[in-house]
């Protein structure tokens, strides 16, 4: 057992302060989570400034840019839309991603009620809460997200149990094996480059 | 004095029109049995054989010969927004045995390769631990060492491919993967170091990166193959690859092998982060999603012949070749099949298959020209078998994204061209 293995005595004990800088992921049931709050109309101003630039004014994407709101319902569709508000199965995963890696290019540099204020705004256009919302430590976990029960376990090895097989070596398709799609036909792969165009 | 030559450089273009003859004037496919007169390559006395190559000053550290100027990385623009949180390919096309070259070995980045010197480098291991500890780069030579081989591919792997033929060229279809050589120290080494308390039940590794790209691993996982890595292929990490650490998780999705790792924390539940959340998360036909497909599946393809890698010699002997893989274990067999799958015939090994790493597969035949669907299936020590697309398909609908280890198919025409195509 670990607690018995054998210990080298290299490194040297983590202060809280490295701990407290470093250590900022919130898990499902909002530990981590830090005190503060920020309210829809906060989050539209500052959203409007630092986000919407790739997001949208209404969080639903500008150009290739990911969308953040919209899709509800389509996620059994043949092309699916999965944002924050159709797909995403927990709030603290908002508050997280947004904290520690958002602005793209400018990554760490809101603040906790920023933060709040952003992922209440995000709620709000994917009509999830009220214009008047204000979210905080407190409340955090009473906000429902529509896709919380939309995911399973990695079922592979029940659900692809057929895999596990004796393979066919001889007549195993009846009939002409024929084409039936062509990539050439989409030409959507990039012309080589290299030693040609030099 | 030093004599300097120069040839024409191979132009792909060209061999596909058909229109480039070797610099010698002799027929590429003809071959020198063939030529109508004495080969000058042969009869003439050429420079490089009178005068003098480079001296051992001239290249402190080489990179491939100019030749070889096709054998890179490429990009597919329209597949992400930019080019920071981004992917590009590695040519296994035009690779052959295991070992990937980590010069062109591919890149997956979500906020950029980032530089980062051994004298910045921290680690931190906190959490459920009895002592979180902080680590220097040189903290980590000093603990004993690990040594193995392993693939890392990227989840979205052949991901383009789900709901048809997309990408013409095993680059682009099955590059998001390479495999290398890692020295470093077992993740378990270091947890045992900051003592893991018995309710640590997952751990969550980050990166020093922007995008963090934080991570969940059950503590079993780390436990068991885990390694804290920082050579590999002999050398120290590419920047782009984590300089200088990087995590190795064997078998499993690209994605958990998270680079310039920059801490450890030991949980008692998933933090459920971004990267397992919205992204590697498997979409099914009715709109529910599998979470935590972390194991990479048997998968095989091709190389040669392929879309970028077409016969060019004519009729006769034919050297079929590829790659093989599984997250679960050892590659035990690889089958091969030039009709589309009605019948099949076992590869041979180039090595026997070692756990989670690639596995070189040769077919040595014989070609006169008649139309090929070129197929290969692997099976691993587990009794998987590559399963078909449609297979997948079946099961899963079109929409996973990731974990597409179909068997794929080349169209291989009479003038031994390539395709990317699918076949009933």
């Amino acid at each position: 057992s670990p607690a018995l293995a054998e210990k080298y005595g290299i490194g040297r004990p983590a202060l809280p302060e490295e701990v407290a800088a470093w250590d900022h992921d919130i898990s499902p049931d909002g530990t981590g989570l830090p005190v503060g709050s920020g309210s829809v109309e906060d989050g539209e101003a500052i959203f409007s400034e630092n986000c919407a630039i790739c997001h949208g004014e209404f969080a639903e994407g500008v150009d290739n840019w990911p969308k953040l709101a919209g899709g509800d319902g389509t996620l059994a569709d043949k092309d699916p839309l999965k944002t924050v508000g159709s797909y995403w199965p927990y709030l603290s995963t908002v508050y997280d991603y947004v904290r520690r890696s958002m602005p793209f290019g400018a990554a760490q540099t809101m603040s906790d009620d920023d933060v709040y204020a952003i992922t209440a705004y995000i709620l709000y256009s994917n009509y999830i809460v009220e214009d008047d919302f204000v979210l905080s430590n407190e409340n955090f976990l009473d906000v429902e997200m529509p896709n919380a029960g939309g995911f399973i376990v990695d079922d592979r090895e029940t659900a692809e149990a057929s895999f596990w097989t004796e393979p066919c070596m001889k007549d195993c398709k009846e009939g002409e094996v024929k084409i039936t799609m062509r990539a050439t036909v989409l030409n959507v792969t990039p012309e080589e480059e290299g030693a040609a165009e030099e | 004095m030093t004599v300097r030559f120069t040839s024409k450089k191979p132009s792909r273009r060209a061999f596909l029109k058909g229109t480039l003859a070797s610099t010698a004037g002799v027929m590429a496919g003809a071959g020198a049995a063939n030529a109508a007169g004495p080969d000058p390559l042969i009869t003439e006395k050429q420079d490089w054989a009178m005068g003098t190559g480079d001296g051992v000053d001239e290249t402190p550290y080489g990179l491939p010969i100019q030749f070889e100027g096709d054998v890179i990385r490429r990009n597919v623009e329209w597949l992400t927004a930019d080019t920071i949180s981004s992917i590009n390919f590695s040519p296994i096309h035009a690779l052959d045995g295991t070992i990937t070259p980590q010069g062109c070995a591919f890149e997956r980045h979500h906020s950029g390769a980032i530089e980062l010197r051994k004298e910045d480098f921290r680690l931190m291991i906190n959490g459920l631990v009895d002592t979180p500890l902080v680590f220097t780069y040189e903290d980590l030579e000093r603990f004993p060492r690990v040594n193995k081989t392993f693939f890392l591919e990227c989840a979205a792997n052949t991901g383009m491919e789900w709901a048809g033929a997309q990408l013409n060229g095993a680059q682009f279809t099955h590059g998001m993967i390479h495999n290398m050589e890692y020295s470093g120290v077992s993740l378990r080494t270091l947890l045992e170091e900051a003592g893991v308390k018995p309710e640590g039940k997952w751990v969550y590794v980050e990166g020093a990166d922007a995008s963090s790209n934080g991570r969940s691993i059950p503590i079993e996982k780390a436990l068991d193959d885990c390694i804290i890595a920082f050579k590999a292929n002999g050398e120290a990490l590419r920047k782009e690859h984590g300089y200088p650490v990087r995590l190795v998780v064997p078998g499993w999705e690209g994605n958990m092998w998270v680079k310039w790792v920059r801490r450890i924390e030991v949980k008692e539940i998933a933090v459920e982060s971004r990267e397992e959340t919205s992204k590697y998360t498997d979409t099914l036909e009715d709109g529910t999603a599998r979470k935590w497909t972390w194991v990479m599946d048997a998968k095989s393809v091709v190389t040669s012949p392929s879309p970028q890698s077409p016969i060019k010699h004519g009729h006769g002997p034919l050297v079929i070749t590829g790659l093989a893989w599984s997250g679960r274990g050892a590659i035990t067999r690889v089958d091969v099949s030039k009709d589309g799958g009605k019948t099949w015939e076992t590869a041979r090994l180039a090595n026997p298959g070692q756990p989670m790493a690639l596995t070189r597969f040769y077919l040595d035949t014989e070609w006169n020209g008649e139309e090929m669907y070129l197929q290969s299936r692997a099976m691993d020590e587990t009794g998987y078998v590559q399963p078909t697309k449609n297979m997948l398909r079946e099961i899963r609908g079109e929409n996973s994204v990731y974990h597409n280890n179909c068997i794929q198919t080349w169209w291989v025409k009479a003038d031994g061209e390539a395709e990317n195509v699918e076949v009933s």
